[in-house]
């Protein structure tokens, strides 16, 4: 049986959004931006995935940016929210559990003469609003705040956080990565006060390499990428019609089905929860206090530690039976230092290599998780047992 | 003016006596494999007890110098260009803008090397020295002629053509591949490992590898690794037969029999045992590790006669005498320091006790070997028979 629990890392394309895909590339392969007859049969697609993306998100149709991906809409949305307000203020705040495209282009700021504010979470990894609000100056031009955090799955008070800054100052802009956020919890950025919103096409079953900034209509930003004026002049770039028509078709279908799919991940999560807790010496990490069930935090997501087994060793284990995690976030996974999350939510060092992230989708099955759990129940005496002394 | 052949300078196979051709036949051989990776097609020739590789039609030069560079044997390329016979003075408008072209700058000492190979050319070598170089003072009046140690040592060699070539590439030097025998490399996922292979094969030595890969320990990606390591060195070595041993079960057996201070010198005893199994059956004249005296515990004097004592075959350690240091710069000149560094855990460091033994007593040793009597045939049987064989070049 084989178990497919990375899903925070990347997911399966639903077919539907395949094969749309593999028609345009093989028949309506135009060019949007060309004058005949091909070209404009490319941009009917993505003025479909331009409208799907604007009603699913309930914006306007000219706030929907396409790029390659989170990456890339947080890059734009960071640097080019920090260019085009750089006059007046030179302050950006985020947290300390941001994405690494979110981290390492606030580094980059810095670098180019940017203040930066990170701030801390508490063990659940909730930032606090007080921190916040103590933060704002009368020169922050950019709040960044995730959605949902890719490792350990805790939510920010977004809506709250939102209030907060335009009443402290109604000029800074407000930047949401709901890379792991968007089709797992209803976003509207106009209702909750977002200015600017990150979201991925591969993570909620379309493909790589295309991703959605929704930019406010009000919001002044510059672009990052320079060239032929696509996108009115936003984001140059050929566009990426089968991306962006597979993102879209993905995301509708999604969406058809949003109540019973959450309802199913919560379901996962609790199931895998109770059966997680049969072992000893573990910790499920990123619950808000006195919520077991793992209300409040994403439906998709679950860390846990091992007290005693590398997390490395661990996810190999499981590979050998066909079942595929994360030790910490698969974007960390491959660099030797500590996950940056787990850190800052206070875990010691035994923890950190101990972790293990399992993220759960609407093609995972019961079966699939009892499973992965019965492996765990065997592997981890086992590994225990040969550990370093 | 464009290159159109090599001359390729061999050192140390010119003292051979009547085994010679052997060694310059494998030397061709070498060389009609690393080109076989080119753009371009060459004819190579042994002429008179030297190499020629001739391109014929258009080449890639940077390319086929890159790979020439990777030939044991060669200790020097120069590129050549040639031309037919047509009388003297149009030799000399050759060779003028050759100088020309080779050499922008012209505040150089030069001397003219002629020789004459086809004796019916109506000029003796020395008088195309004292000509040839009287044309180019003349051309360029900013050189000087220095018959001792000139800048530029200008070879025109009359053959059926005429060869011009001044320049001097260095190579890798020592002996072609597969003059040798054959051994069998140690290959982990190290910095050390693919230096001491590239080391030993530098003398003409054909290499096998085996790396002991320890699922769910160590990754699939730790492997790969080592596969990108081997087809490096492949690229001096000619193809590697990599066998990867599966060193799971053996060395948590060990782990549970065995004083855990003693644990990486008993899985080291069992990976030379297998190791020196594999070469013997593959017809290995001899084991190649990356050790170096005294590096890590398992590296002292004391542990190197632990470790050595398990095989008959001679042990090669051509790192024994290097300080890391020089390793790395070895690693770095040969291109496996970059993959080396990847950050995979290999089947040495897991489990590694807090404090080794550094010196340990061998009865000692073989005493503890005794605890895994019962399981360890029957491990390293299966080890032995499921082991996976690759071909890396």
């Amino acid at each position: 049986m084989e178990a497919y629990l990375d899903n925070s890392a990347t997911t399966r394309v639903l077919p539907e959004a395949a094969e749309l895909i593999t028609k345009i590339m093989c028949e309506d392969y135009g060019n949007p931006s060309s004058l005949h007859m091909k070209g404009v049969r490319a941009e009917n697609y993505l003025r479909y995935a331009k409208e799907t993306m604007a009603r699913l998100l309930k914006v306007n149709e000219k706030e929907i940016f396409f790029t390659s991906g989170g990456t890339e809409s947080d890059n734009m949305a960071l640097m080019g929210c920090a260019f085009a307000n750089s006059r007046w203020g030179k302050h950006l705040i985020t947290t300390q559990i941001e994405h690494p495209a979110v981290l390492q282009t606030m580094r980059h700021l810095e670098s180019l003469g940017y203040r930066v504010t990170y701030l801390p979470v508490d063990g659940s990894g909730r930032i606090a609003l007080e921190d916040l609000q103590r933060a704002m100056t009368q020169d922050t031009i950019l709040v960044s705040v995730m959605h949902t955090n890719n490792e350990i799955g805790s939510l920010q008070p977004v809506e709250e956080a939102s209030v907060l800054i335009k009443r402290m100052n109604p000029n800074t802009l407000f930047h949401v990565d709901a890379v792991q956020g968007f089709g797992k919890a209803k976003i509207y950025p106009k209702r909750m006060g977002i200015d600017l919103l990150s979201v991925s096409g591969h993570k909620i079953h379309g493909p790589k390499g295309i991703g959605v900034l929704y930019v406010g209509e009000k919001v002044k930003i510059q672009p990052i990428l320079h060239g032929g004026g696509q996108q009115h002049n936003m984001r140059s770039g050929t566009d990426n019609v089968p991306g962006a028509a597979g993102m879209a078709k993905a995301a509708e279908l999604l969406y058809r089905h949003y109540d019973e799919d959450i309802k199913h991940l919560c379901h996962c999560k609790k199931y895998f929860m109770d059966g997680i807790r049969q072992l000893e010496g573990v910790t499920i990490n990123g619950l808000l206090p006195g919520k077991p069930d793992g209300e409040g935090t994403a439906p998709h997501i679950v860390s846990v530690s091992f007290a005693g087994v590398r997390s490395e060793v661990l996810l190999h284990a499981l590979e050998e039976k066909e079942i595929y995690v994360s030790a910490g976030s698969a974007c960390a996974a491959r660099k030797p230092q500590p996950s940056a999350t787990l850190k800052a939510i206070g875990a010691d060092k035994a923890q950190l290599e101990s972790t293990i992230r399992f993220s759960f989708s609407v093609y995972t099955t019961e079966e699939e998780l009892h499973y992965t759990l019965q492996t765990l129940y065997d592997k981890i005496p086992m590994l225990r047992k040969y550990t370093r002394r | 003016m464009k290159f159109t052949a090599f001359l390729i300078k061999y050192a140390e196979i010119g003292v051979k006596g009547r085994n010679r051709y052997l060694f310059e036949d494998a030397l061709v051989h070498q060389i009609k494999f690393a080109l076989k990776k080119c753009e371009g097609k060459f004819l190579i020739h042994k002429t008179q007890g030297r190499i020629y590789v001739d391109a014929e039609g258009e080449f890639d030069y940077e390319e086929a110098v890159e790979h020439l560079r990777h030939v044991f044997g060669i200790s020097g390329i120069c590129p050549v260009v040639y031309v037919e016979d047509e009388g003297f003075e149009k030799l000399c408008d050759t060779v003028v803008t050759y100088m020309a072209d080779v050499y922008p700058d012209r505040n150089k000492t030069f001397k003219v090397h002629a020789r004459r190979a086809r004796k019916n050319y109506p000029k003796e070598s020395m008088e195309i020295n004292m000509d040839m170089g009287e044309v180019l003072l003349k051309a360029f009046p900013e050189m000087k002629v220095d018959v001792h140690n000139p800048d530029i040592l200008l070879n025109i060699e009359i053959r059926e053509k005429i060869y011009i070539y001044s320049e001097i590439i260095p190579g890798p030097g020592g002996m072609p591949v597969g003059t040798g025998g054959k051994a069998m490399l140690l290959l982990s996922g190290g910095i050390d490992s693919p230096v001491a292979g590239y080391m030993i094969a530098k003398r003409g030595v054909k290499i096998d590898a085996v790396y002991f890969h320890a699922p769910p320990y160590t990754s699939e990606r730790a492997k790969q690794k080592v596969v990108d390591l081997a087809r490096i060195v492949s690229r001096y070595a000619g193809p590697i037969y990599l066998h990867v041993i599966n060193f799971t079960d053996i060395q948590l057996y060990i782990h549970e029999k065995c004083p855990h201070e003693e644990l990486t010198i008993i899985m080291r005893r069992y990976m030379m045992r297998i190791a020196e199994h594999i070469a013997k059956e593959t017809e290995c004249l001899g084991l190649i590790t990356g050790e170096s005296i005294g590096q890590v515990a398992s590296q002292t004097m004391h542990s190197l006669i632990a470790t050595n004592e398990v095989c008959e075959l001679p042990v090669y350690r051509p790192l024994i005498g290097f300080d890391k240091q020089e390793i790395v710069e070895v690693s770095e000149k040969i291109g496996t320091f970059e993959t080396s560094i990847q950050p995979f855990e290999d089947c040495c460091t897991i489990f590694v006790a807090k404090h080794p033994v550094t010196k340990p007593n061998l009865n000692v040793i073989r005493r503890h070997e005794h605890n895994l009597d019962e399981k360890i045939e029957e491990l390293v049987k299966t080890a032995l028979e499921t082991a996976e064989m690759m071909i890396v070049e």
